[in-house]
This record gives structure tokens, sequence and C-alpha cells, in this order.
């Protein structure tokens, strides 16, 4: 709580902040500022002023202004309605995957038992595994029908081996994807209970409450700061999942495992569609954006708190 | 008051918490066995869980045949490089904006972070272009420079967090002793900064070391790190599967390591300080 307190401590700037301190700090700012300001606005209206073109990198110098027809063909191509959808999919179910795995995991670390160390150690491990060699363990070692565990295990109790990535794709990508975030959940709702003042636990505990109202009414209140900001973050980052779908399934078959960052990906760089790609990752910013309105206000607040 | 918890309920709860532990580390554990089998015994059925001929074929076929030792050292390169640049360039901001703010500190700090919210994909044919046009594509310095202007908003952040805990009397009572600007930054304020920076550095190298779009995107070969040379395993030509873990093994274990140091760190990063 101090600490909280003292962010943005004006007190001290009255004597410290100087006109000249102010001009050398504005000094120590502008390099971090001015190349965030280029990599924001430098790209992005390129990205903005493709997306009005017909540009297509096979044909170059047939450039022309085309106004919002990438747009229309992008929003119309049954493509995005499949993209978006899986999208929405792979951003819920991992969500609600991680927070519901992440909260019972927490309430059960936060328990004394012995190793408590060594088992955080390997709850934590999977955050810290590259996408690629995730993805690629689970497709192989996993999820493949002949050779995989999973199929090995089918077959040890007399059942026929599930094609995991060519029958459920997306279900499979979820998988692999909660995987690698179910530790990130995991690790801030623990440190979020962690925070839990012990005395009121005790308090009601006396007075006969039951683990259940325990949990809904002084656990779960006290934690729902902490699941908002691991719902906000991680769907920033699961809005951007790319990786995992370009070495398991290359979003196929079909569309069926294609999200929107992967279709912009593809009409990018493998069909050099520079214009539709373009509107196609002006649409991504937009879905972003509505996200991180949400996120911005949460942690503005915490600033001021 | 300390709690007080029967035997038996530990036991129990010791029970259950080491059986999710493992399942949920079962893929890495599971990988760096398959490093140690043959091919054939890496897809034997019914697979061998520790009673195979332990052999080392896999991590020497793996240097041999491909140049992991290039790859590997793209991964260091990229990530220390891009972090390294990134605290040169945040340092300073952060070190102002806790110790001088301003009216305005908090809406440039807001303003950086809304930066880390921006879709790779919002960027990706610009960026791509003006690799390719500079010359940039397929080289490290190019891969340094994304990583460091994705990762700045983090290490601004992180850092700002950090200098923030630092009491500024102490500042004060140094500047009464008559202590120069130099003397107050060099002698006092810098060993109360260096935990912080050491973990930002900690986390940030990490996030560097498995960041998958953009490396996947700009590199080929020759400026491929374990990322992108991971990915090559997606379509391979027979057995693999050792070979594949081998590869693997050894481009978890430096992070899997520097990761389990970062725990307390990585909840104040990747929240962007919203929960400590």
């Amino acid at each position: 709580m101090t600490d909280r307190s003292r962010l943005f401590r004006t007190e001290l700037a009255g004597p410290m902040a100087t006109a000249h301190s102010r001009a050398a700090a504005r000094f120590m700012i502008s390099p971090a500022v001015l190349l965030l300001l280029g990599w924001m606005i430098v790209p992005l209206s390129m990205t903005v002023y493709f997306s009005f073109l017909s540009y297509n990198l096979l044909m170059p110098g047939m450039e022309e202004f085309i106004g919002f027809t990438n747009y229309e063909f992008f929003l119309t191509d049954p493509a995005f309605f499949e993209a978006l959808t899986n999208t929405i999919l792979l951003v819920v179910g991992v969500l609600f995957i991680t927070i519901v795995g992440g909260t019972a995991l927490a309430l059960l670390l936060d328990q004394p038992f012995w190793g408590q160390g060594i088992v955080r150690i390997l709850v934590i491990a999977p955050f810290f595994v590259m996408p690629t060699v995730s993805a690629l363990v689970w497709k192989n070692m996993f999820m493949n029908p002949v050779n995989g565990l999973f199929a090995h295990m089918a077959k040890g109790v007399g059942l026929e081996p599930f094609d995991f990535l060519a029958h459920a794709p997306l279900f499979s990508i979820i998988l692999i994807v909660a995987w690698q975030w179910l530790p990130f959940a995991t690790l801030i709702l623990l440190t979020a209970l962690q925070s839990l003042d012990q005395e009121q636990l005790e308090a009601s505990k006396m007075d006969g409450a039951n683990f259940g109202s325990r949990f809904i009414y002084i656990v779960l209140p006290h934690m729902s700061r902490a699941i908002t900001v691991v719902v906000l973050i991680q769907t920033i980052f699961l809005l951007s999942v790319f990786a995992e779908i370009l070495v398991t399934t290359n979003g196929g078959p079909g569309y069926a495992s294609t999200n929107i960052t992967y279709l912009v990906y593809a009409q990018s760089l493998l069909q050099f569609d520079v214009g539709g790609g373009s509107a196609g990752g002006i649409i991504a910013v937009i879905l972003a954006n509505i996200v991180a309105i949400f996120l911005m206000r949460m942690i503005g607040k915490n600033l001021e708190a | 008051m300390a709690r007080r918890v029967s035997n038996q309920r530990k036991f129990v709860v010791t029970l259950v918490a080491w059986a999710i532990g493992l399942t949920i580390f079962f893929p890495i554990l599971w990988t760096v066995l398959t490093s140690f089998k043959t091919e054939a015994e890496a897809i034997a059925s019914p697979p061998s869980f520790l009673l195979f001929d332990w052999t080392l074929e896999n991590y020497t076929e793996v240097n041999e045949r491909s140049d992991y030792f290039l790859h590997f050292m793209n991964s260091v390169i990229i990530s220390l490089g891009s972090t390294l640049l990134g605290l040169a360039i945040a340092i300073p901001a952060a070190w102002s904006m806790a110790f001088v703010p301003g009216k305005r500190t908090k809406d440039v700090l807001m303003w950086m972070l809304s930066t880390k919210m921006l879709p790779p994909v919002g960027v990706l044919i610009p960026i791509y272009l003006l690799f390719r046009d500079f010359g940039l594509l397929d080289t490290r310095l190019g891969l340094v420079i994304v990583l460091t202007l994705i990762n700045l908003p983090i290490i601004v952040w992180m850092l700002f967090t950090y200098f923030k805990e630092i009491p500024g009397e102490i500042l004060e009572a140094a500047r009464m002793d008559g202590a120069t600007l130099w003397n107050e930054v060099v002698h006092v304020l810098t060993p109360m900064a260096v935990p912080g920076i050491a973990s930002t550095l900690l986390l940030n190298v990490i996030l560097a070391w498995n960041e998958a779009f953009w490396t996947l995107n700009l590199t080929a070969a020759k400026a491929a790190p374990l990322t992108a040379f991971i990915a090559s395993y997606s379509s391979p030509e027979g057995l693999f599967y050792a070979k594949l873990s081998a590869a693997s093994t050894l481009a978890i274990a430096p992070i899997l390591i520097l990761g389990w140091f970062s725990q307390k760190q990585l909840v104040r990063g990747l929240t962007f300080g919203a929960v400590k």
C-alpha cells in the first residue's frame, strides 16, 4: 500500500523539480518517446495507406487507389468470418481454461504442503517454453494419431486413436495455448491470493462460514482485480497467437484453425496481397483497441490509487 | 497467528499438488527423456519411460547436421542485444519519470503502454517492406531493432515501478550533504536501482528469447534464432522425434533456468505493476 501511495508523489516534485531538472528530464525521456512514436506512427500510417491501394508484390508498379474496396473484400470474405469466430473461440476458450484452472491451482498451491517450492516451479515451467517448441512437441509427441502418446494410450485401452489436429484443429490449438498460459494465470492469481488478509479468513471460519461461502464472499472479491488483469493481458496476447498455428496446422484444414492474425499473414506474405493484408491488419488493430481501452483504464486507475 | 493444519490434510494436499504439478510439467519432462532415446525407441509402442538405452547421439547429430550453434548464438545476441539496447534507452526515461514527475508523466506512461497493445499484424507489411528495402531482412540487427521497440514499453514500465520504490528522502539527504548530481547518481541511486534493473533485464531476455512472431516472419536462415530454427521441424523428413526433442531441450533449457529465477518479476513485469 505504501509504495502505491508513493506513485506520483507530487509533494517531491516541488522542491526537486527546478526548471533545469525539468529540461534534463525531458531530454532523458525523449529518446524513448521519439522511438516509440516513430514505431507507432510510421508503419501504422503506411498500413493505412496501403489498405486503400490495389497493391500486389508480384505486380510491382501497378498500385492504384481503390478506396475502401480492400476492406469490402476482406470483410465480405467468408474466410474473415471464420477467422473472426476462430479468434473469439480461441481467446474465450483459453481464457476459460486458464482462469478456472488458474484459480483452482492458486488455491491449491496456497495450502501448506511438502515440496511447495518445487511444485510451484513445475507448474510455472510451461510459460518459459518457446511457442514453436511447445506447439511442435504437442503436435508430434502427444497428438500425432500414429506415434503420439495419446494414440498409444488410446490403443492401450482398446480405443481408436483420435487425429486431434485433423479433426479438432482449433480445439487442439486451444489446448496447446492454454497449457502455455495456465502458469501465467496461476502465478498472478497466487500472488493476489497471498495478499489476502488471513485474519479476515480466520474470523469468517470461526463464524462458521464453510469453504464455499468463504470462497464466494471473501476470496473471489479479493481476487477480482487480479482476474480482470489476467483476462485483459491474456486477451491482448491471445488475439495475436501466430507461431502455434503456423507450425501445427498452417491455419487448416481449410480455414478451420485460421485466426485474424494468421489470415492477415497469409494474405500479405503468402499471397503477396499488400492492400488486402493491410486492410485486415487495420481491422485487427481496431479489434485489439477495443480490449486495450478497458485494460488501460484498469492500469490507469492503479496509478492514481 | 500461524495456521495449524493437520498432517493428514497436509499429506492429501501434497499428493494432489504433486500429481497436478507433474502432469503440467510432463510434456517438458517427456521431451527431455525422448531426447536421450534412439529414433526407433522414440516412437515405440508402448513407449518406455526410463528403461531404454540412453544415448547422446541426437545431440551430436543436431549439432552436426544443422548449424545449431549459429541459431543458438543468434538467440543469445538478439535477446541480449535488444534487452541491453532497450535498457540504455529506458533507464534515463524511467529515471526521470520516477524522480522528476511532471504533469504529463502519467499520460506518457499510459501512451507507451498503448503501443504495446498494437497487434503485430497491424504493422507486419510496412515493417517487412522497410526491412526488405533497407536490407535488414534476415539480419540480427533488424531483429534487435524490432525486439527493442516491442519490449521498450515493458522495460520502461518495470523500471519505473522499481525506481518509484527508491525513497526520494535519500536523495534529499545526499543533496543536503553536498553531493553533486554525479555523486548522487553513481553512489546513491545506482546501488539501489541495480536489483530492479537486473530483474528487468532477466524478464526481457526471456520475452525476447521466446518471441515468435517477428523472429518467424523476418528471418529465413542466417539470422534465424532458435524459435525459427525449431519451426523448421514442422515439415521434417523421416524419423525425427528424438532429434526434435534434443533441439527443443537445448532451446528451452537456458531460459527455463533463468525463468525460475524470475518468477516474482514475471508478475510485476507482465501486469505493468498492476499486480505485485
